[in-house]
């Protein structure tokens, strides 16, 4: 039940509408329908904010939901939580589910269990490829009209450029842009982990920083030539970034994420074999952690995406090279970007907003990224002063698959609303 | 002093001073089985679990009769792998073996870091015995042993490591132990097989094995595993040989007190020639014997011995 409700004395970060500072915002019927100061709200729900950061919403752009198919790692209502507990209020649904999202009935599925289980915005991904496999093209009419924001076969690359020129073309019936997973499977082979010093030493078969970059410098040139649009998932190594830069500064309607743990974490985490360090593209050398660091601080990157992946504690406990590839990221994110980059002074809140909010909204087209008036009511109250250490039994995500855990962080999502409703509170 | 390591999972993390130990327990150890006494009461009591998840019957057969050596109950577990793909966990597998009573567990593994795991899962003690291309500790030590005795010391040892580096336990182990007891490791192979950032590891690295021959105390040659060909990292065994065999004619110009060592099986004709392994220079059988007798010592010191002597009364 949406309520009606004022907000006052919290610190507003909205750079949209250009307001940072002690606001109050005025609530009604899901919608911010006023924000100012010393607003009166007679008859309102006041809650006081003192103390406390208001931002809009995160919105997740990469997430893992699993439902249907693999509801042992996660559903639409554990997942939909987990975001909840981190500050999302709008997130994706990405399309490896079983079956996969390359069919209109997987979209209007994921849709109606997410309003009927969910609580916060689920924005289902359709496949490119049948099956997501990368052979034939599926049918991306229905996928939109049934609802998709996006196309992709994540966690995997069409390899067959052929098929990839012509989703892109195709996809042109339709303003909606190609999420890609970058790697050449025949590059990755057996890999499990970043190829360098480190995995020579824990003698784990290595994936080459190459087998990202050979795919970002084909999938650049194929959107120049076809003007498609599309958005480079989770890029990890210095050189992608170079190609990412090199294209868009040509003009490429190109955009690309990066996740907080390639961010955070190096290869170095895998030593010692724990498998929550295993995920694809692999944790990387110092060397181009710092350089994705440099272009978020440059502001290079356009935005910051989870990939949260959960999997099962029997999966993840076995031997590192048979365990699946993913972490989750959900509950985490914000922990991690406030305390490695907000409180060493790296980035501002404004810029954080941008990063996990306005800029997610705006590549898949969806609405949130600011609490100016008539906006939807999707927000969180943060205590940016928190100091917790992340716990595998306080996760809500069915995956505890997190290589944060034992790690402390500072500052905090303490409530988040969705449309006017509280969805989560500490 | 007294090796007080509860698992032996590798060699990187070991003092020079702790592999001395063990190669000084290993002279005793060695004298007892020269001298046929049938068994020590070490390790009465005791057992010794095999799991070898991964087939090699060498490897299982030297840990069992060290183990037997002292005294001890051996188990041989084997594990065939496809059926562990059909979903038998490992997890599940050694706290099942565990259960039955296992006081040393020694594994066989194809997945790196397995012996880790094993560790974090079990009370018992974990002992190496090969995981992936990670380490071989064992083999390692008893390369060791061998290198010592027929030395005398092997700091200042000129080793060259010949053949798959990219996918060696054997070799990374080696690398480990010799440097840290002064010898100078060269590796060689083609560079498809010669792992990145190897060099960080304090060895040279050359892709000329008559090059690197040339000033060689030691090469120790590895077995080539004939599926790398299919994988694309050379182009055939023909021409593997000729550029990285340890040919007839390879040893021929090769220094005339040159040590040759292979950790077996061998692929003769493929990666060393019968007339190499079997030639004067050759310690390929020395070796096998000695790795009984380095069990033997690390099982010892393991479960609490102190020094080697008391093992000769
Ligand atoms: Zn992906």
């Amino acid at each position: 039940m949406a309520m009606n409700c004022l907000i006052k004395n919290g610190l507003l970060v909205d750079p949209v509408a250009d307001r940072y500072g002690e606001y109050d915002l005025m609530i009604k019927e899901g919608k911010i329908v006023g924000v100012g100061k010393d607003l009166a709200g007679e008859g309102l729900e006041v809650i006081d904010a003192r103390n406390l950061v208001i931002m809009p919403g995160l919105i997740d752009l990469h997430v893992h939901l699993r439902e249907p198919g693999q509801e042992e790692k996660e559903t639409i209502a554990t997942g939909t939580r987990a975001a909840a507990k981190g500050g999302f209020t709008s997130i994706t649904a990405m399309p490896n589910t079983i079956p996969s999202a390359d069919s209109a009935s997987v979209i209007t599925f994921v849709k109606a269990k997410s309003k009927e289980e969910g609580v916060v915005r689920v924005y289902p991904v359709g496949n490119i490829t049948k099956g997501g496999v990368g052979r034939e093209l599926a049918e991306l009419a229905d996928l939109t009209e049934a609802g998709a924001v996006a196309f992709s076969d994540d966690g995997l690359s069409i390899l067959n450029a052929e098929v990839e020129r012509y989703a892109f073309m195709y996809g042109k019936l339709f303003n909606k842009p190609f999420l890609l997973h970058c790697e050449d499977k025949n590059l990755t082979a057996d890999g499990v982990m970043h190829e360098g010093t480190v995995s020579t030493r824990l003698g784990l078969k290595g994936i080459p920083a190459v087998a990202e970059e050979v795919i970002i410098a084909r999938d650049l040139l194929l959107a120049e030539e076809t003007g498609a649009r599309i958005h480079l998932c989770h890029i990890s190594t210095k050189r992608s970034l170079d190609l990412f830069r090199g294209a868009k500064a040509r003009g490429v309607k190109v955009t690309a994420e990066v996740t907080p743990h390639h961010l955070t974490l190096t290869d170095q985490e895998v030593a010692g074999y724990n498998t929550a360090t295993k995920v694809s593209p692999p944790l990387r050398p110092l060397q181009d952690v710092e350089a994705l660091q440099e272009a978020l601080i440059e502001g290079a990157i356009d935005l910051i995406a989870t990939d949260h992946a959960p999997h099962t504690k029997e999966e993840k406990h076995q031997e590192y090279s048979l365990a699946p590839f993913g972490m989750t990221g959900l509950e985490t994110a914000l922990g991690v970007i406030l305390t490695k980059f907000y409180h060493t002074g790296k980035i501002s809140l404004e810029r954080i907003v941008q990063l996990m909010s306005v800029n997610p909204a705006k590549v898949l087209n969806i609405p949130g990224g600011t609490l100016k008036e008539g906006s939807p009511a999707d927000l969180i109250l943060l205590d940016l002063n928190t100091e917790w250490e992340v716990k595998k039994d306080d996760f809500i995500s069915k995956g505890k698959n997190s290589p944060f855990i034992g790690k402390k962080l500072k500052g905090k999502n303490l409530a988040t609303m969705v449309a006017g409703e509280w969805v989560y509170k500490s | 002093m007294s090796f007080s390591r509860k698992h032996l999972l590798g060699l990187e993390d070991l003092e020079a001073k702790e592999i001395i130990e063990i190669l000084n327990t290993a002279v005793p150890c060695k004298d007892i089985i020269k001298r046929e006494i049938k068994k020590l009461p070490t390790l009465r009591g005791r057992s010794v679990v095999t799991l070898f998840f991964e087939p090699s019957t060498r490897t299982r057969i030297s840990f069992e009769l060290a183990a037997k050596r002292l005294g001890a109950d051996t188990v041989s577990i084997a594990i065939n792998t496809s059926s562990v793909q059909k979903g038998e966990n490992f997890v599940d597998t050694v706290k099942t073996v565990e259960a039955l009573g296992a006081d040393f567990i020694v594994l066989r593994h194809s997945v790196a870091g397995s012996p880790q795991l094993l560790a974090e899962t079990v009370k018992c003690r974990v002992i190496n015995a090969g995981d992936g291309a990670h380490e071989h500790p064992t083999q390692a030590l008893l390369d060791l042993f061998t290198l010592r005795e027929r030395c005398g010391e092997i700091a200042g040892l000129k080793v060259v490591i010949v053949g798959d580096i990219m996918h060696s336990r054997v070799a990374k182990s080696n690398i480990y132990g010799l440097s840290k007891l002064g010898a100078d490791v060269t590796v060689v192979g083609p560079p498809t097989l010669l792992p990145p950032g190897i060099e960080e590891l304090g060895v040279r690295v050359m892709t000329d094995l008559d090059a690197a021959l040339e000033e060689a105390n030691v090469v120790n040659v590895l077995r080539i595993q004939k599926e790398r060909q299919q994988k694309g990292l050379f182009p055939s065994l023909r021409e593997y040989t000729r550029l990285y065999g340890l040919t007839k004619e390879r040893l021929a110009r090769a220094p005339r007190d040159l040590i040759i060592m292979h950790p077996g099986p061998a692929n003769l004709g493929v990666e060393i020639s019968e007339e190499a392994a079997t030639d004067p220079r050759s310690v390929i059988t020395t070796q096998v014997t000695n790795g009984v007798a380095v069990r033997m010592a690390l099982l010892y010191l393991m479960s609490g011995g102190e020094n080697g002597d008391e093992l000769l009364n």
